[in-house]
């Protein structure tokens, strides 16, 4: 009963989150709101820039990647330096080149990926102002470029698609602060650890042992984690901790936050194209894959531990408990684990390894199906938007017409952006996996050996690809060879997708809008739905069956047996 | 109807249909002739565009040798996706050299044949193309020229040798040398060479019906040309690339899915090669036959194969129906039409009046004047004349009328706008108001009252009114009036579903208009239409972002046909039309307009259909080959063998035997195009997502299993 009031409660607060969340964003984007003038006009001055400077594509993306590599450059600057900064309590040295290089790459590609543990290598100086700034700025980027994108839609013959600078500003200070503080507040009053102190010290006098308990400024870390879509938690054992996450209802809100703002994003895009049919379309898309997920991945967990019942106990009444906070169970563990890797947010309340071999394929393939059900914040969308014009270009033919969505004429252009878009990430993910799995330096990588071994590779460079940052855990990542070859899958799952993102939106924003009539193919009705489910399914499947069926299928197949 | 104004030349032909001489009120568009128009395209075997049966023994030679010929890399690496399958090929091969076995050497040949089939329906297209040509070709005037000198001199050159503005002479028996305009003189020409038409059009100097093609007959009279086109630009030599397809350039829409087959091939490349290290690291041994095996069944072959062949059958298709695209572009414009011009004459409404009312003066029946009328017209074999006699036998019973043998029938002359009859003393006269007045009161008689009340009604209505006379007593006034073609409507409804808007054009006043669009059923017109509106109009609608189609023939249509995005030249029009438009319409029927429209939809639909039927095959081909490929290394993969194929070597072999056999039966389908209804857009999708998407799942799994059954029969393994 409790995993389904979690499930309909968490419907009805998105579904009103989806609508109001969703219109005031469109708001913001259209510079309606206004609250905080003050601190937006001296920005812009300092930015030299202003809300009627828009710029071209081109303009936007050049923003985008100088502003992401000055990011880059600072987080990694500050993780090579942070033994000389303050707020070090546990005068923790210099982050060494290659963790700081991947940890760079994975805090501004809103990756997460985490080959450190958090309290024995980062100062609260690096969590604040490298980490948690990234984690403010980098789903910030992912939004603007989607509506950037969505704006080639709506204008009509435009030549720009707004201004970056004005669009992160905004994003920044009228939806992720706002929302973040008052989720904090939460958390803290949860009873999430908020701090400066050090670590605490206790001594066991009856065992003689003296145990350190890691503490810092986490609570507020912790809104922004979710809502954001990052998932780098301040501990190592992320969310699974009471410290991150103390209470059902903070295990709650952090399923909610992380859905929030990649499911309003819809709404926000029917909005901003004058209909909000269209944003419900692929809504509906988002929803039901993510629900089959949900089902599939509980259901799983539910069954049981397979190798486990090998052992003989057929009988396993909490299912799949292995690797599991006792706190949550195994269906929530699996709701939260699902709305994780499908957010590409990445953070955990159980362990991912431990799951059952189905249950990790889910997980697995939620990602592989290119963190669009609903994605991360920002990123979700513009992808989305992607698989929907393959869908709409196939589609549209079929009914005898140059295919157009939105009355966007989908071209040779489009065809090529959103081609590149759809299949850079199964092309870098599946070239780094081969090459992890065929060099030495990769192949000592997994606890495992044999398809569990595989899935742990697969799963790293599935979830760096995808910029989800979520861990199966198992690999050892903390390798000059896994820092680099998971920073370049980050920053090419990253970039390889926002960059023909915003072409795309440049090159539609200068078309013309061809009117509606009963021969348009439509995009807002439940064929359109099952279109984009078939494309992002197929596209998905395709590209990844051969390596999953050597992964947990065969893993499965073998009842589950490790090798 | 040779009372009723004056009369046009070059209306010998029938169907095609005079535009801009429409005068409401006016007894104005005279026609000589049969002007039944049909929307159906021709008979077969008529001129050039005869179409060919699918299986025609000449193709299918030529269409062998050409598959062999098109092996060239060069030629191969045109089309990316079958370029890798050529490469396979012989990755293929030099393994079966090395490792020779049976399944090795399976493989390679039927990856072979796979590119062998691409290539043969790509020729086959070609060919039906090439077929056509070489008629065209053998029509190409190899004749001499009667060159004028300065001096009005003649000379005989070669035709080929004539320049771009040489003026010829042509007379009765020649052949036209090449296309011009004629400067002097009128005569009847056979155009059949070009249009498949047999019976002969009137061209004159001057007007709109001054252009002749090169290859074409004079049957009569003198005229002197002017050469307009080059050697190797006539209208002929663009004929006969078209239809060759010789230098086919791939359209704006081909060549964004040929981007996506591309892409879809290059992520499949990956995906296939990586499966060696997976492999490696599972440690199973993958052997190279067998992941291009894979990698050829999971790229998009099937449409990479047939897209070529789709595109020339669309060509090929429009030729069918006499209408000649001079780009591939127009063709693909023409499926994304939102708004069709359509002329009111000959498209909307049949060329001809038909008599519709009598309306007799005070004094005198119905009846009585329905009688004059139809002695008038007995003579009459105009359709107009014709409608008369019908009209009056419908309503009066009039018939099979003896006549007494002193009658003399009067014809029709420019001159005195009216025909008629006289017998015994009694003279009849029917023809245009004005006409039929004076010669009324010349005979002594007065015009009655109301004659000129009812003359404007019914001028007023569209219709045009024609007057009768019995000697000096005017009877009354005969409605002519245009009678909206059958089906027309029903068609603009189809239209409309389809999300098409259906303009008319008039030179008819408003009201006129608006009561022909009304009964007709389109969803706007224009009326008193000149040039000028007409492109104002075009600009309008793109304006909106709209595709715009139309047709025209005469000069002062140019500019507005190639402002149009599809625009649609007749034959029978100026070279200008002809330069200006995009197409030409040889049987210059109008109505074609609309089959143009679903000749694009279909090109488009094909190319989309057989797309997802390719991507959905994959499925099966997954299901056959990946278990088949690491069962040695982990036995419990076989649980994936949904089909329970006998043995890994037989499930890969029959895959790609699939692959490769799909191609061949789908020709047919490709050159043919998808079966096209003209229904709205979700009906249309939805039942080509189920033939082509889940079909496309389906199938393959079916003809797998068949395929290995047969090859475990055959105990090839």
């Amino acid at each position: 009963m409790g995993f389904l009031w979690t499930i309909v409660t968490l419907v009805v607060a998105l579904g009103l989150t989806w609508r109001y969340l969703g219109s005031y964003m469109a708001a913001v984007f259209d510079g309606r709101v206004h609250f905080l003038g003050a601190v937006e006009r001296p920005l812009y001055r300092a930015l030299g820039t202003s809300p009627d400077r828009e710029q071209t594509w081109r303009r936007y993306a050049i923003s985008v990647v100088a502003f992401s590599g000055v990011s880059f450059a600072l987080t990694y600057l500050l993780l090579r330096i942070q033994g000389s900064l303050p707020l070090n309590p546990q005068h923790l040295g210099a982050v060494g080149p290659a963790l700081s290089f991947n940890t760079a790459a994975s805090f501004l590609t809103n990756t997460n990926w985490q080959n450190y543990g958090g309290e024995t290598t980062m100062s609260y100086f690096s969590q604040i102002g490298a980490l948690t700034v990234q984690q403010f700025v980098s789903p910030a980027v992912g939004i603007v470029a989607a509506i950037a994108l969505v704006r080639g839609f709506a204008r009509k013959e435009s030549a720009t698609i707004g201004n970056f600078w004005v669009d992160l500003v905004r994003c920044l200070f009228y939806v992720l602060l706002p929302i973040a503080f008052l989720a904090g507040i939460v958390f803290v009053g949860q009873g999430a650890v908020q701090t400066l102190a050090g670590t605490v010290s206790i001594h066991d006098a009856m065992n003689g042992v003296t145990q350190t308990i890691a503490r810092g400024p986490i609570g507020f870390m912790e809104a922004i984690k979710q809502l954001g879509t990052n998932g780098g938690g301040f501990l190592n054992a992320n969310s699974a901790t009471p410290y991150e996450n103390p209470t059902a209802l903070t295990n709650w809100l952090s399923i909610y936050l992380l859905l929030a703002i990649p499911f309003s994003l819809t709404y926000t895009f029917g909005k901003l194209v004058g209909s909000v049919r269209q944003g419900r379309a692929l809504l509906a898309a988002m929803v039901l894959i993510f629900g089959v997920w949900v089902g599939f991945t509980s259901y799983s967990e539910h069954q049981g531990n397979p190798a486990v019942a090998a052992a003989g106990i057929v009988h396993q009444p909490t299912g799949n408990m292995v690797g599991k906070e006792v706190r949550f169970g195994d269906t929530s563990s699996a709701l939260f684990a699902v709305a994780s890797t499908q957010t590409s947010t990445g953070s955990a309340d159980a362990s991912y390894d431990s799951f059952t071999p189905m249950g990790g394929f889910g997980l697995l393939t939620g990602m592989m199906l290119g963190e669009v059900t609903p994605g991360g914040t920002g990123t979700g969308l513009y992808t989305m938007l992607i698989y929907a014009i393959v869908a709409v270009f196939i589609g549209g033919l079929m009914i005898g017409r140059t295919p157009e969505y939105l009355g966007k004429k989908i071209q040779a252009k489009e065809v090529k952006l959103a081609g590149l878009g759809s299949l850079v990430m199964p092309l870098v993910v599946l070239v780094l996996t081969a090459i992890a799995v065929s060099v030495h330096a990769g192949r000592i990588g997994p606890l495992n050996s044999g398809p569990h071994g595989f899935t742990e590779i697969l799963y790293a460079l599935t979830s760096q690809g995808n910029n989800n940052g979520s861990a199966f855990g198992g690999l050892s990542g903390n390798t000059p060879f896994y820092n680099v070859v998971g920073a370049i899958d980050m920053l090419i799952g990253r970039f390889g997708i926002m960059i023909p993102a915003l072409a795309l939106g440049g090159s539609l924003a200068a078309k013309n809008v061809v009117p509606e009539s009963l021969g348009t193919f439509r995009t807002d009705n439940t064929m359109f739905v099952g279109l984009v489910i078939g494309v992002i399914v197929i596209i998905g499947g395709l590209t990844f069956f051969p390596a999953i069926s050597l992964g947990p299928i065969v893993e499965q197949l073998g009842h589950g047996k490790f090798f | 109807m040779d009372d009723a104004g004056q009369v046009d030349a070059g209306q010998v032909d029938a169907g095609q249909v005079d535009t801009g001489q429409v005068d409401a009120g006016q007894v104005g568009t005279a026609k000589v002739g049969t002007a039944q128009v049909e929307t159906a395209p021709k008979a077969s075997g008529q001129g050039v565009a005869r179409s060919r049966s699918l299986f025609d023994r000449e193709i299918l030679a030529q269409a062998l040798g050409g598959s062999v010929r098109k092996l060239d890399p060069r030629v191969q690496v045109r089309n990316p996706v079958m370029f890798v399958v050529l490469v396979g090929t012989i990755v293929t091969f030099v393994e079966a050299i090395a490792h020779p076995s049976t399944f090795s050497w399976s493989i390679t040949i039927w990856l072979f044949l796979t590119v062998v089939f691409a290539n043969f329906a790509e020729a086959m297209a070609e060919g039906r193309g090439k077929a056509q040509a070489d008629t065209l070709r053998r029509m190409r005037s190899e004749a001499e020229a009667r060159r004028l000198r300065a001096d009005r001199t003649e000379e005989r050159v070669a035709a080929a040798e004539l320049a771009r503005g040489d003026l010829v002479v042509c007379e009765a028996g020649d052949l036209v040398p090449s296309d011009g305009e004629i400067v002097e003189g009128i005569a009847s020409v056979d155009e059949s060479a070009i249009t498949g038409e047999s019976a002969p059009v009137i061209r004159e100097s001057g007007g709109d019906r001054s252009a002749v093609t090169g290859g074409t007959k004079v049957l009569s009279d003198r005229i002197v040309v002017r050469i307009t086109a080059e050697r190797g630009k006539t209208f002929l030599d663009r004929m006969i690339s078209l239809v060759e397809g010789a230098n086919r350039q791939k359209t704006p829409n081909e060549i964004a899915l040929t981007i996506l087959l591309a892409a879809l091939t290059i992520v499949f490349l990956p995906v296939v090669v990586t499966l060696q290290p997976f492999g490696h690291f599972s440690g199973a041994s993958v052997s190279v036959v067998v992941l291009v095996a894979l990698l050829v069944c999971l790229i998009p072959t099937t449409i990479g194969a047939l897209l070529s062949a789709i595109g020339i059958a669309g060509m090929d298709r429009l030729v069918q129906r006499n209408v000649l695209a001079m780009s591939g572009r127009a063709v693909e414009a023409a499926g994304d039409v939102q708004t069709l011009l359509l002329d009111k004459t000959g498209t909307i409404t049949l060329g001809n009046r038909m008599a519709a009312a009598f309306l007799p003066t005070a004094g005198h029946t119905e009846e009585e004047l329905a009688d004059a009328a139809q002695l008038a017209s007995l003579a009459d074999e105009t359709p107009e004349g014709r409608s008369i006699v019908v009209l009056a036998k419908q309503r009066f019973d009039l018939r099979e009328r003896e006549l007494a043998p002193d009658h003399e029938f009067v014809p029709f002359s420019a001159n005195t706008r009216m025909s008629g009859l006289d017998i015994g003393g009694r003279s009849v006269r029917k023809g245009a108001a004005e006409s039929v007045r004076r010669w009324a009161v010349e005979q002594g008689g007065t015009v009655p009252e109301g004659l000129d009340e009812a003359v404007g009604q019914v001028a007023r209505a569209g219709s045009t009114p024609l007057v009768v006379a019995d000697g000096p007593t005017i009877l009354g006034v005969i409605e002519l009036k245009d009678v909206v073609k059958q089906g027309i409507k029903e068609k603009f409804a189809e239209m409309r579903q389809m999300g098409i808007r259906t303009v008319m054009i008039t030179g008819d006043n408003p009201l006129t208009a608006a009561a022909i669009a009304e009964e007709a059923g389109v969803d706007d017109y224009l009326a008193e239409a000149t040039p000028e509106t007409k492109m104002e109009l075009i600009k309008a609608e793109q304006e909106g972002g709209k595709l715009v189609a139309m047709t025209g023939d005469g000069t002062n249509d140019a500019p507005a046909l190639a402002q149009a995005d599809v625009g649609v030249a007749m034959n029978t029009g100026t070279t200008a039309a002809k330069e200006a438009g995009n197409m030409v319409d040889l049987d210059s029927n109008p109505t074609k307009l609309i089959d143009v429209v679903e000749i694009g939809k279909q090109l488009l639909i094909t190319r989309g259909s057989l797309t997802t039927f390719s991507i959905a095959n994959d499925v099966a081909k997954y299901f056959a080959i990946i278990p088949a490929l690491f069962v040695a290394t982990y036995p419990q993969l076989n649980t994936l063998n949904i089909m329970k194929l006998h043995s890994p070597q037989s499930a890969v072999l029959s895959a790609v035997i699939f692959n490769a056999l799909v191609i061949i039966a789908l020709i047919p389908l490709a050159l043919r195009g998808v079966k096209f209804r003209a229904t709205g857009s979700a009906a249309i999708l939805r039942r080509n997502v189920a033939v082509y998407g889940v079909g496309g799942i389906v199938t393959p799994f079916v003809f797998i299993k068949l395929i290995d059954l047969v090859l475990t029969a055959l105990h090839a393994y």
